[in-house]
């Protein structure tokens, strides 16, 4: 199909995007890689006043080291993360995790601030950079404020990035001693995930003695599963570490739906849980 | 004749143009003039339409025209049904655009025209229409049960048709209920065929050009020369006014053998403006207006002796037409009738299918059609029949088989088997897959209590191509031949054109045909254009579907090429001052027998004809030839697949592991080419099996109206096919070949579903429904160790 019409921004800096986005009002959206709001305008569910591409920033392009962490700016495709030796080398997980987004062709154009941003809870990312600690820097027109990623998905397919808001980059902190792993089920193997686990697991001698782990799909945003994450320190042995990946779903409200039911879902959450932390040590 | 050609793998020629897209879809025609339409559809599956107001749409810039059903009621026709498949059938007026009452989500409600495409999807949201829901029948039993609320109020019943075969009342075998009261065993089974969508790759497309008192279509379609024969006859336009072109057409699957809404839509606007008008569906209008496949409840009843013989099957069927009877879709579950007996000899068999109106889209053909219902009905049943015997399911399969030594054979339901050796390809196929070391691997794993289980399971499967005899047909009721034609025109330059009947849309008949050509007239390969799918140059035709081209246009086009060589011979003869009686025609040269030298090519009698200044006396000055087929018989291609599953029994994920499929398709022309077909098929078949089902809710709303919830497999999904053929030569073809478009997809759901069920089947699990979703098999596992 064909979107309705729209006026096309093409900004050069944050600055200009953000006023852009601001004379525009309500009804202005961003665009980076168009992997999710494009089918959205095709099938005519989206009807923006303006689109604002954010693709001639330059200041949004490129990885970088700062410090601890990893800063990843909202230009930056899947396929520059699968390829950064940054990411490579600090970030795993994530880059294990995005080589399961979608297709090919959706990596090389899709963006990993977009995913974020888009907050969709079956996305894989989301989860992913909640449970590596990353932190949203966001520009408007007060100036820039950062916002971690515990406080940035809001309800499904909403972040407290408002509308006259650009998600600048993200802020992804080292992995270190985290071991992770990103576990996904899906129906096909360009499909959403019906669940992802994404786990990071720190271990002392075959003994997990810290564990991290993210639901995707388990609710209207990424979730923390505290009460395996709780009952995964100390496990020793695959008994006790399935015993605490059983605990996964506790807590949580996963949608009831045509592709899967919420029960089976809650099944599946634990059964990731396992495996991917089985994974790890 | 010297065969270089046929049995070589050649790459089609026409594939740099269809992948690359650099070739005339019709979404790229282009005339002046020419307005865009938009559709506006139901969003309900069953409501009356108390108003509708198309004037707000006109306000849009670019808007030409708008229309709603009741605007052209009088002149929008309805669409055909050529397969009234009983002489009761109930076959209500399907117009076009519904008029007072929508019947399934989608349907056609109002049409805008306008000069571009945008301006009339904009303009079709400001259509106005209000709707007074009715009740949507949805379910099937539901709806033939006394009181049912009634699709078409004004026929009395939401049943179509019951059509029933009995071989007892045929005289082609016993009684079938008598069979089953004496039985030692009875394995009683539901199976359900889900709906399916054909989701062919390039979404469904019409120009229409209006020009004096003629109209040039083309259209993405499968049928060219039966939709000119249809649009005639149902817009009372003179036929030879009518002219369809099929330019090239990226798949089909039988969802594009159909006389469409969108069509005569495109049709009456073109009429009614008097300028050219193109209609392109987009992917979600496809998913939820084209023709559906599938969707019927089988009750099956299998009669055996305990010793594995089976004595007699009672078949009875509900096949959901949807809200309108298709093209072809009342005879779809009855082209799959006479293959519920398959590859097995019993004596006694009874078939009934009541084709069943609900509100939902329509259903017909889809690769198999019918076929692949049967196949999966019978290859289920022998591997319950096994399991309730104790038996090893490939042993219960051969005691039943007809014997390579038995052909032809007659069938219960009394077609005439032509050849093939069921053994030969089957020991082929366990050898392929290392059966006995995956039963052991098997029986290591349940003793092991392995959390991935695995499974084996078999298809050995025959389907009926090369439809078809057209006194068969006619029996059965259809409405047209199953002829098929061929001409072949010798160029002055002693290049090749040939003309077909069929229409390619995706099978590679350029390639094919010019194959066959190449060997029969001695010429080069690249020498030879197949034209096709245009009425103006390919005037008579059948079309293609049911795995019918080569089987039959295949002959037509022999036929053709020897009445070329016919007209050639006293030609070449007369240049070489030779009796005719004399020559022979081989390395591609007429000479005279036991010379080699000094021979007559066919380029050196086209290029005499065309000169014409020395041919024999009273010859015509042609080599061209024509000729028209029509089968003697079905051809029976056979074939044995397996299929080696790991089912994760914590997740209910399906893996398979290995598939091995043995095909016996009679003669091949081109390897590749079969290879294709028998790798999609097999896609295709396993999609059932795994991932695909259209999904209404209790409203009628399709919920599976993008391909995010209608799970079509990639190659991503699928593992590496081991394929391999025996060669049964079809009897009744010069080329001895028979078919294989429909093979893969007739073959591999069963072998797919047997393998989960097999792996399960000491959990107490006997039947897990198709789609074999992991949650499915995850809630069987539960269900069965429970």
């Amino acid at each position: 199909m064909i979107p309705p019409s729209f006026d096309y921004a093409a900004p050069t800096t944050v600055d200009e995007a953000v006023s852009t986005l601001r004379d525009a009002g309500e009804d202005a959206k961003v665009i980076a890689g168009g992997q999710s709001l494009l089918p959205l305008l095709r099938m005519r569910f989206a009807a923006p006043s303006t689109l604002v591409d954010l693709g001639g920033v330059a200041e949004l392009r490129g990885v970088r080291e700062d410090g601890d962490a990893i800063v990843i700016g909202a230009m930056v495709t899947h396929a520059d993360v699968l390829r950064d030796p940054l990411v490579n080398a600090h970030l795993p997980l994530l880059a294990q995790a995005t080589s399961t987004v979608a297709d090919r062709q959706v990596r090389h154009r899709g963006t990993f601030a977009g995913s974020l941003a888009h907050a969709d809870p079956a996305g894989d990312l989301p989860a992913v950079a909640l449970v590596l600690g990353a932190s949203m820097e966001i520009a408007g027109p007060g100036g820039r404020r950062v916002v971690p990623a515990s406080e940035f998905f809001v309800d499904y397919l909403e972040s407290v990035v408002a509308p006259d808001e650009v998600l600048v980059a993200v802020r992804v902190p080292k992995q270190g001693a985290w071991q992770g792993r990103y576990e996904k089920f899906n129906r096909v193997a360009q499909g959403w995930a019906l669940v992802g686990v994404a786990a990071l697991v720190k271990r002392e001698n075959g003994t997990v003695t810290a564990a991290r782990v993210g639901l995707t799909n388990m609710g209207s945003t990424p979730l923390r599963a505290t009460a395996a994450e709780e009952a995964l320190a100390g496990a020793g042995d695959a008994e006790a570490i399935g015993a605490a990946a059983a605990r996964a779903a506790e807590g949580t409200r996963p949608s009831d739906d045509m592709l899967a039911s919420a029960d089976y879902r809650r099944h599946l959450a634990g059964v990731l849980t396992k495996r991917a932390v089985a994974s790890l040590v | 004749m010297t065969i270089t050609e046929v049995g070589s793998a050649r790459r089609r020629k026409e594939d740099a143009r269809l992948i690359t897209g650099r070739t005339t879809w019709t979404e790229n025609v282009t005339l002046p003039g020419m307005l865009h339409l938009a559709i506006l559809r139901s969003p309900m599956a069953h409501a009356r339409i108390t108003s509708i107001d198309v004037s707000p749409a006109l306000e849009t810039k670019g808007v030409v025209a708008a229309f709603s059903g009741r605007d052209v009621a009088d002149v929008q026709g309805a669409l055909p049904c050529a397969w009234p498949v009983t002489a009761d059938m109930v076959h209500p007026d399907r117009p076009p655009i519904a008029v007072d009452e929508v019947k399934f989500m989608g349907e056609a409600v109002a049409v805008v025209a306008a000069r571009s495409r945008a301006a009339a999807l904009d303009a079709i949201a400001a259509i106005e229409v209000d709707y007074e829901p009715l009740p949507a029948v949805l379910d099937m039993e539901a709806a033939i049960a006394d009181g049912a609320d009634l699709v078409h109020a004004d026929k009395g019943t939401n049943k179509g048709y019951t059509w029933v075969f009995d071989s007892a009342e045929a005289g082609t075998g016993g009684d079938a209920a008598a069979a089953l009261d004496g039985a030692e065993v009875v394995i009683k089974r539901r199976y359900v065929q889900q709906r399916l969508i054909p989701a062919f790759m390039e979404p469904r497309s019409v120009v229409v050009d209006p020009t004096g008192d003629a109209y040039s279509i083309w259209s993405a379609t499968q049928i060219p020369h039966i939709l000119r024969f249809l649009i005639s006859v149902v817009t009372g336009t003179p036929e030879h006014k009518v002219r369809v072109i099929a330019p090239d057409v990226g798949g089909g699957f039988g969802g594009k053998l159909q006389v469409t809404p969108e069509e005569l839509i495109a049709f009456v606007a073109a009429k009614r403006l008097g300028r050219p008008v193109k209609y392109t569906e987009s992917r979600s209008e496809s998913l939820v207006s084209a023709h559906h496949g599938r969707d019927v409840i089988q009750d099956l009843e299998l009669a055996a002796r305990r010793d594995g013989t089976v004595t007699g099957l009672r078949v009875k069927l509900l096949a959901n037409m949807g809200a309108y009877m298709g093209l072809v879709g009342p005879g779809v579950p009855i082209l799959g009738a006479f293959m519920y007996n398959a590859i097995y000899k019993f004596p006694a068999y009874r078939f009934e299918c009541s084709g069943i109106f609900t509100n939902t889209t329509i259903t017909d053909a889809y690769r198999g059609a019918g076929r692949p219902e049967a196949t999966y009905a019978i290859e289920r049943l022998m591997d319950e029949l096994a399991a309730e015997l104790g038996l090893d399911p490939m042993d219960v399969r051969r005691r039943n088989w007809i014997k390579a030594e038995e052909f032809p054979f007659t069938t219960v339901c009394g077609l005439q088997y032509d050849s093939g050796d069921y053994d030969k390809a089957t020991d082929r196929a366990m050898e392929l897959l290392g059966y006995d070391e995956l039963r052991a691997e098997q029986q290591r794993r349940r003793e092991a209590q392995d959390p991935v289980q695995l499974g084996i399971g078999i298809s050995t499967y025959t389907e009926m191509c090369g439809l078809a005899p057209s006194r068969v047909l006619g029996s059965l009721r259809y409405g047209a031949g199953g002829w098929e034609t061929a001409s072949v025109r010798m160029l002055p330059t002693g290049k090749v054109e040939v003309v077909t009947g069929t229409s390619p849309h995706g099978q590679g008949h350029e390639t094919a045909w010019s194959q066959i050509v190449a060997d029969q007239l001695g010429v080069a390969f690249d020498d030879v254009e197949v034209l096709h799918g245009d009425t103006r140059t390919s005037y008579k035709g059948l079309d293609t579907y049911g795995s019918r081209s080569l089987a039959v246009g295949g002959i037509a086009l022999y036929n053709a090429c020897q009445k070329v060589l016919d007209k050639a011979k006293p030609i070449a003869a007369h240049m070489l001052e030779c009796d005719p009686a004399d020559l022979e025609f081989t390395g591609g040269q007429f000479r005279v027998r036991g010379n080699p030298d000094g021979g007559k090519s066919m380029a050196d009698c086209a290029l005499a004809v065309f000169a014409a200044h020395d041919l024999p006396d009273g010859i015509e000055p042609t080599l061209d030839a024509d000729a028209v087929y029509d089968p003697v018989n079905f051809s029976f291609p056979h074939g044995t697949h397996l299929c080696a599953t790991e089912v994760d029994t914590e997740t209910g994920r399906v893996t398979i592991r290995k598939y091995v499929a043995v095909d016996d398709i009679g003669k091949v022309i081109n390897p590749l080419i079969v290879e294709g077909q028998v790798h999609g098929g097999i896609a295709q078949g396993v999609a059932q099996a795994l991932f695909e089902e259209a999904v209404y809710d209790a409203d009628g709303n399709l919920m599976t109206g993008t391909l995010v919830d209608y799970t079509l497999p990639t190659a991503a999904d699928l593992p590496s096919f081991v394929t391999d053929r025996t060669e049964s030569p079809a009897p009744d073809h010069p080329l001895g070949t028979k078919g294989v478009g429909e093979a893969g997809t007739i073959a591999s759901t069963p072998a797919v579903v047997n393998a989960i069920v097999d792996a399960l089947r000491p959990m107490g699990v006997n039947d897990i429904a198709m789609p074999c979703t992991p949650e499915r098999v995850w809630r069987a596992v539960q269900g069965g160790a429970a």
